[in-house]
């Protein structure tokens, strides 16, 4: 059996490897091509701190932190979809279809219209936002009985009800949120360093976190019942599991917006590639999240260059055929 | 052993169990019976603390069930609920967590976890599923494997929720013949069936609820004598003897 178990982790390693190395490659074709293009070495001496010029400028300052911003809210908001689906036990939850992305969209811009000028605070802000909606999907959930299509309905509703609020707060308050099309749209354009610093920590512990406890998450897999009937604290454990869902979609709405599909997508690609195993699962969807926006990121500087497609767009273009075929795959009975 | 003294369960505004006095002992199997909606299934989840009692008390090796963790009633109890899902995952993994009430935070599988499932799989004679992905088995399999994750779990106690539903006849005496392997390792195995022949045949002990109470308790051959069984059920029942002991049947 040792020898089974050894084959199926080698494979999945042989995945996550794999991924990882689309990541790489994708990430130095980020910062090589766009508007201008910029060979690989060029990039390379850049990022060891041996460029000059332009060309050095283009890669430090306006690509580098697009990319890290691919790269972490893609990881976030996947990871967040693995863990909101696992402890909802729920394959169509996902972050920005049950209101928590809108949640921490609406808080972040009462956070950015009640205190303009403290970047530092929206992660925190988006963060409350999430939870309240995570919080309430769950109470939802508990009250419903869990009826799956009950819950993505509620989800729906929610969503509405805080997208309107973005729009009371952006009504009233113009300047909230100054780039308001980018926001609602999703997109990393206009980052530096140091406005993800705040969201880079809050990703990073929460991701580490999350997969300390893949092992619960697992055993919530098998129903409350069943894993509580294993020792395992449920209830407490899905507060803890959904604060870390909410950490990680804030942490990524506070500077990329309103990203659809990432957190519904991602998961359900790589489930059916590396299992259901949560440790696996977090891990690959971490790396494939991220890879995900990198390439869109990229299509939407090169389909119509030298103009760019807002991110969310392009991602939204791709991400609603694959929902749709999904939803017409289940329907023909096959499961997902 | 789990002791059920005067228990009253069942769900706010609305008692399903009243004064029931039952224990389930080492070494022996005993099947809950009963018509649909008696209680059968809250009686198994009241027992390990799963559903919080009204009234009454519940005794898991003489402490009482509510001052005892998820995690220490865990390593005395198993149970398995009627209904489950089935992840994608290996058959191998699965029973992997019925090691989880003994690992502290990280919890990291050991050796010994790994050679206890190993051990498991085989003795419910599913070794050679080890490997294989859970919703690609059968409903006989998976209840095997379902059993063998009890089984990792090492509990004394084991509560089965209608073990036998949605398999055939075969894996049906299968799981019936496992249960009794179990009890004959000194395991309680407690198990809710609706196929009275199967449960008259394979129980040490058989317990009959009617409205939420326990009507009687005894042994296959005292339940069928006694008359409250059939009038319960709204059945009859014969049986025969045969070489390997009585057979029941519906008449």
């Amino acid at each position: 059996m040792n020898s089974l178990r050894t084959s199926s982790v080698g494979r999945k390693g042989k995945l996550i490897a794999l991924l990882a190395g689309l990541v790489l490659v994708s990430s130095i074709a980020n910062l090589a091509f766009g508007a201008v293009s910029i060979p690989p070495g060029e990039v390379v001496a850049a990022l060891l701190g041996w460029g000059r010029g332009t060309t050095a400028a283009i890669v430090l300052y306006a690509r580098l932190p697009r990319l890290c911003g691919c790269l972490l809210a893609g990881a976030a908001l996947a990871c967040s979809g693995v863990i909101i689906q696992g402890v909802l036990n729920n394959p169509l939850a996902a972050p920005n279809v049950i209101g928590v992305n809108s949640g921490a969209g609406l808080a972040t811009a009462l956070c950015c219209a009640l205190a303009p000028g403290s970047v530092g605070l929206t992660p925190v802000a988006a963060f409350f936002g999430a939870l309240a909606g995570v919080l309430l999907v769950l109470f939802i959930s508990e009250r419903a009985g869990a009826a799956r299509i009950t819950l993505v309905l509620a989800g729906v509703a929610m969503s509405s009800i805080f997208s309107a609020g973005i729009d009371a707060v952006v009504t009233f308050c113009p300047d909230a949120l100054a780039g308001y099309t980018d926001f609602r749209i999703g997109g990393v354009k206009n980052l530096s360093m140091a406005r993800l610093a705040p969201a880079f920590w809050v990703i990073l512990i929460a991701l580490l976190l999350a997969l300390s406890l893949s092992n619960e998450l697992d055993l919530l897999l098998l129903g409350r019942e069943t894993a509580q009937s294993l020792g395992l604290p449920a209830k407490w454990l899905r507060l803890v599991l959904l604060m870390l869902a909410a950490a990680l979609a804030g942490a990524a709405v506070s500077f990329a917006g309103l990203l659809g599909f990432v957190g519904l997508l991602t998961p359900h690609i790589l489930r059916r590639a590396v299992g259901e195993e949560s440790f696996f699962l977090l891990l690959s969807s971490a790396l494939g999240g991220g890879l995900l926006l990198t390439v869109c990121d990229l299509a939407s500087r090169l389909i119509f260059a030298p103009f760019e497609l807002p991110l969310g767009v392009v991602l939204s273009l791709t991400g609603g055929p694959f929902f749709i075929w999904l939803l017409l795959k289940q329907r023909r009975g096959s499961s997902v | 052993m789990i002791e059920l003294k005067n228990l009253q369960a069942g769900y706010p505004g609305r008692p399903v169990l009243e004064g029931i006095d039952l224990d389930f002992r080492p070494g022996e199997v005993l099947v809950v019976l009963g018509p649909n909606g008696c209680g059968k299934s809250t009686l198994l989840r009241a027992s390990n603390g799963l559903l919080a009692k009204t009234e009454g008390e519940i005794l898991l090796d003489g402490l009482p069930v509510e001052r005892l963790s998820a995690k220490d009633i865990a390593q005395k109890t198993a149970y398995l609920p009627q209904s489950r899902s089935v992840p994608n995952i290996t058959a191998g993994r699965m029973v992997l967590h019925g090691r989880f009430p003994y690992l502290n935070y990280p919890r990291r599988y050991r050796r010994e976890d790994h050679e206890m499932v190993e051990r498991a799989l085989a003795w419910v004679g599913a070794g050679e599923l080890t490997s294989r992905m859970l919703p690609q088995l059968s409903g006989g399999q998976r209840q095997k494997v379902y059993l063998a994750m009890a089984l990792a779990q090492n509990t004394q106690t084991i509560l089965m929720d209608e073990p036998t539903t949605y398999l055939d006849v075969s894996c049906q005496l299968e799981v019936m013949a496992l249960a009794r392997r179990l009890a004959e390792e000194g395991r309680a195995v407690v198990m809710v069936l609706h196929d009275l022949t199967l449960a008259l045949r394979y129980a040490h002990r058989a317990a009959l609820l009617s409205g939420g109470r326990l009507c009687r308790v005894g042994s296959p051959e005292e339940l069928l004598a006694g008359g409250e069984l059939e009038r319960v059920m709204g059945v009859r029942l014969g049986r025969a003897e045969t070489e390997e002991g009585w057979r029941y049947f519906y008449r």
